[in-house]
């Protein structure tokens, strides 16, 4: 019998222990501590209602919003630059004032959500889609290929993400006409955020897969012949679905605010079908004559967004790793 | 109790530890008192979990939260700690009660000196300068036998082999020459040929200072060698104290005499070592009634509703229901006699 | 420790190549150089004469050995926007990033590494809480809006602080310098206050974790149990174990608060590198996105070398391991 030193300092508390590499990873995710730690925050199910509303009225723009941004014939520039309904000089019509063009901002700011989130979740998913094939490679592969691809992974974690973004937005500026680039917007800042978030994605597999590749049951599913790739995959998966979840919650976050960060460089999506990072962009300009709406109310709309995505990756991060708290 | 009649230097009563969970308080250590008189060598044995690394954290007043004494007392020198401010518990720390850890690769600091970690410590309990402490620190390395003690006073720890580096935790928790050492696993860390040499060392060094120790432990060889008397726990509880001699040579409790059959006697000539069956229940599956009841060769029904406490068996205690009629007690002894 | 130094200085080089490598290719892919540079009515021998004089014509490799043998020397050739030395365009306006970076990071610092031991030692109280409830907001909120919310209040509404521009600065031979004119000073306060804040809040978060992760060490329990006081504990124990990983994460932040400089100097319409990089990128302007790049690469480079040499100093594990070494240290 061997004593462990962690006696002192931790009982045998039943803990939720996502790498422990049962098949049941599903299940106790639903099952254990997590729901109850979601019971337990009063914050963390505030952003989650945050976060489902933003996602709700995005999604249902169309039907939701009072006015079309992109239907040019209900757009009077009679009506640009009004305040907020509320204040002395604003119009029932709309509600959050309307911007520079005459555009009503609480629509135009639903449908710049609607951009916001696309190119966020399209990203991720090229990341995560992209991060975890190549750590599954890299991890079963193994060699020189390993190595080529940790190397890389490496030296991109190293470099600023925003300035891999530029760099290839920039060149794909050269590439493309300008008319191709704005049609092509949204895959060009998919394929650019999504590039520079692989590599956590890769690494979290990676390590997975090493500790799978050498277990016995691998070994006795390639003695009776079946493909040793095909059921690492469906061992790896599920494993690090967890850590994968929250890497790819945190990543939403910072996804929105890449590609608002690059809108608001004017690399991003066009003034005139806007995202959130653009409206912010167009409407500083207006900042110092007052018109502080046609910024504000799209920049508290972005925060709150990121900052309920980030709460909810935080909160899944520590649900999932007991021993972090 | 102890057998001497003066003060004890320790004395732990009724002490429970426990860690709150959402699923309900776990009872980590569960109402147990001893004594330890001043230089002696109290052993306190147990399988991982028993709760007595747990115990030794709370007489230093070390618990870490969640875990907290729920009951009971500690009383140094008929004074009671377990209350005090931080302050003045951390004063007592080091200064009266000495502490030595499992793992001397990880007890020391590797970013500082041996001779600053020891500086500090004297500095901190005892009124000298720098020069002085670095002489007394010198002459507790010397002490504590560490070979070119002059020349490697300033070396990190990542200098030092396991060893040595046990021996300068030895000569830190003796800067302050306290009245106590609580000794955590000291040599589990160690590679089998060292071991004793530590505990040589420790024995030798609390004789010569007069320091009593509380030597915490699963290794049984450890205790016989080094301990006056020896407290066996098992899952929070003190399942039998008493003198060594009698301990090891004539287990009462059917647990102890389990762990004596796993020690390797040279020159008895034994065909198997014993071995008991199955394993220490985790807290929160403690079964109701005597907790070692699921493993016990001798279990009656009684055993598995109501709790033994320790009672008076010879010159020791014990807590089994075996003890509670003479009857019980000539069959175990007559099983103890092999 | 010279095997050592001499190891990461080639591999430092490697890297420089490897980047010189991308810049190289955004060349040879990006449009056509020639074209750049010529006008409209440029003759197909003017054309082709240009062609000859730089080089294009020579086999891939011996351009990109020229091309690295003058990126060696800091000459990445002509802008085509402005139509200037790059190298020169680059050099004006490092001053001003340059202190930018260096008073974000000096805000950054200042502010996080203290809130980070607070926090870290004290998780459960009611300021540590919010603290990081506040950190979390500000991680949340983009580096631009920071920028304009700033403006807005101080610039707009207060008028305390100028909202653009870098004042008036004192010129020491070629360099620009804002620390130098109360103008100067006013004008740093708002972009350098905007480009910290993140790293601020990543530093705090960074030093929270190490510490409650070295709190719960060995070693430090043992420094308890030998009676030191807290004093000692926490902030020479704990806080000097802190430090190798934070000296890393620091010294590679550094290096993005060079390239995040470009959006705050966007916001602040800040004259400095990452303005004239942004403008590249809008225009296309390949020699001085190359150069940029490769210039990143370097500052990058260089630190990770002084953040290595850092350790040496921190870590004595890390020192040669003389079998019986004299007290150095």
């Amino acid at each position: 019998m061997v004593e462990q030193t962690t006696e002192s300092a931790h009982p045998s508390v039943p803990v939720t222990e996502i790498s422990a590499g049962l098949p049941s990873t599903w299940h106790r995710i639903w099952d254990s501590d997590v729901f109850y730690s979601f019971r337990a925050s009063k914050v963390t199910m505030v952003a989650a209602f945050v976060t489902f509303m933003i996602f709700f009225l995005a999604t249902f723009a169309p039907l939701v919003a009072p006015h079309s941004p992109f239907d040019v014939a209900t757009i009077d520039l009679m009506d640009a630059e009004l305040p907020p309904a509320w204040e002395a000089e604003g119009d029932q019509r709309f509600l959050l004032g309307t911007d520079n063009l005459g555009r009503d901002l609480w629509s135009t700011i639903l449908y710049g959500t609607r951009i916001s989130l696309v190119v966020g979740f399209l990203s991720v998913i090229f990341g995560l889609v992209v991060g975890v094939s190549l750590g599954l490679i890299s991890g079963y592969v193994g060699g020189f290929v390993d190595a080529f691809i940790m190397r890389v992974a490496e030296i991109q974690l190293s470099i600023p993400s925003i300035l891999i973004a530029l760099l290839v937005a920039g060149t794909l500026r050269g590439v493309l006409s300008a008319e191709a680039y704005n049609d092509a917007i949204v895959y060009v800042l998919v394929l650019t955020i999504g590039t520079s978030i692989w590599p956590q994605f890769a690494r979290t597999v990676r390590g997975s897969t090493l500790v799978e590749r050498n277990k016995e049951y691998v070994l006795a599913a390639r003695v009776i012949g079946l493909s040793r790739l095909a059921i690492m995959v469906r061992h790896v998966l599920p494993n690090v679905m967890g850590p994968v979840l929250v890497i790819a919650t945190i990543n939403l976050a910072i996804a929105i605010l890449t590609e608002a960060t690059l809108s608001f460089l004017g690399v991003g999506v066009p003034p005139t079908e806007p995202s959130l990072g653009t409206m912010i962009s167009e409407g500083q300009n207006y900042l110092f004559s007052g018109l502080w709406w046609i910024t504000i109310f799209p920049g508290i709309v972005l925060a709150a967004l990121v900052l309920a995505v980030n709460l909810l990756g935080d909160w899944l991060r520590d649900a999932l790793n007991p021993k972090l708290r | 109790m102890s057998n001497s009649n003066e003060q004890p230097l320790l004395s732990v009563r009724n002490l429970r530890i426990e860690f709150p969970t959402r699923r309900g308080d776990l009872v980590a250590v569960d109402d147990i008192s001893f004594d330890i008189a001043p230089g002696e060598i109290l052993g306190v044995v147990g399988e991982s979990g028993a709760g007595k690394s747990l115990t030794g954290a709370a007489i230093i007043g070390l618990l870490e939260p969640p875990g907290r004494i729920a009951q009971g007392e500690i009383l140094l020198e008929g004074r009671r700690i377990d209350n005090l401010p931080y302050e003045e518990i951390r004063a007592i720390r080091g200064r009266q009660i000495g502490a030595i850890f499992q793992d001397p690769l990880t007890s020391l600091n590797p970013l500082y000196s041996v001779s600053r970690q020891l500086i500090e410590t004297i500095r901190t309990h005892l009124p000298l300068n720098e020069r002085q402490a670095r002489d007394r620190a010198l002459e507790l390395l010397e002490e504590v036998g560490i070979p070119g003690a002059s020349e490697r006073i300033d070396h990190y720890p990542h200098q030092f082999s396991g060893g040595m580096r046990q021996r300068v935790v030895i000569a830190l928790a003796l800067c302050a020459e306290p009245r106590l050492i609580i000794a955590d696993e000291p040599t589990t860390a160690l590679d089998v040929s060292i071991q004793a040499q530590i505990i040589s060392l420790l024995k030798r060094l609390c004789h010569e200072h007069g320091t009593a120790v509380m030597l915490v432990t699963h290794d049984m060889g450890v205790i016989a060698e080094a301990a006056d008397r020896v407290a066996v726990m098992y899952s929070g509880r003190i399942a039998e104290i008493g003198p060594v001699q009698e301990v090891v040579r004539a287990a009462k409790h059917p647990y102890t005499h389990g762990l004596m059959g796993s020690i390797p006697h040279i020159g008895h000539h034994v065909d198997q070592l014993t071995q008991i069956q199955g394993s220490m229940p985790r807290l929160q599956e403690i079964p109701p009634g005597c907790a070692f009841n699921p493993r016990c060769e001798n279990v009656t029904d009684r055993c598995r509703v109501e709790r033994p406490n320790l009672q008076a068996a010879a010159h020791s205690e014990v807590a089994c229901h075996l003890f509670d009629a003479p009857r019980d007690n000539s069959q175990m002894e007559a099983r103890a006699g092999e | 420790m010279i095997a050592f130094l001499i190891r990461r200085l080639l591999q430092a080089i490697a890297v420089m190549a490897v980047v010189a490598l991308c810049a190289f290719f955004m060349f040879q892919f990006v449009g056509d150089p020639v074209n750049q540079m010529v006008g409209e009515d440029a003759t197909n021998e003017d054309r082709e004469y240009l062609r000859e004089q730089l080089g294009l014509n020579d086999p891939i490799p011996v351009q990109f050995a020229n091309f690295a043998i003058k990126a060696a020397q800091g000459d990445f050739g002509v802008s085509y926007q402005h139509k200037r030395k790059v190298s020169i365009l680059i050099l004006e306006r490092m001053p001003a990033t340059l202190e930018l970076a260096v008073t974000a990071a000096i805000i950054a610092a200042l502010l996080g590494v203290p809130a980070g031991v607070y926090t870290g030692l004290r998780r459960f109280g009611f300021t540590s809480k919010l603290i990081m409830t506040l950190s979390l907001v500000g991680i949340s909120l983009p580096t631009f809006l920071i920028g304009i919310l700033l403006i807005y209040l101080f610039a707009v509404i207060l008028g305390w602080l100028p909202s653009f521009g870098r004042g008036e600065v004192v010129k020491l031979g070629t360099w620009e310098t804002n620390y130098l004119s109360v103008s100067g000073l006013k004008s740093i306060i708002l972009p350098a206050v905007t480009l910290g804040l993140f790293q601020m809040t990543f530093i705090m978060r960074l030093i929270r974790s190490e510490m409650l992760e070295v709190l719960r060490a060995d070693f430090i329990k043992f420094a308890r149990a030998r009676g030191l006081p807290n004093r000692l504990v926490h902030y020479g124990h704990a806080l000097k174990n802190t430090l190798v990983p934070v000296i890393t994460i620091i010294g590679l932040q550094l290096g993005s608060l060079i390239a995040f400089a470009i959006i705050t100097e966007t916001v602040f319409q800040w004259p400095g590198m990452g303005q004239l990089f942004l403008q590249a990128v809008q225009v296309v302007d390949i020699p001085i996105m190359a150069a940029y790049l490769i210039l990143i690469a370097f500052f990058f480079v260089v630190i990770n070398l002084i953040v290595d040499m850092l350790y040496y100093v921190v870590d004595p594990r890390l020192r040669v391991d003389l079998p019986s070494g004299g007290g150095h240290g």
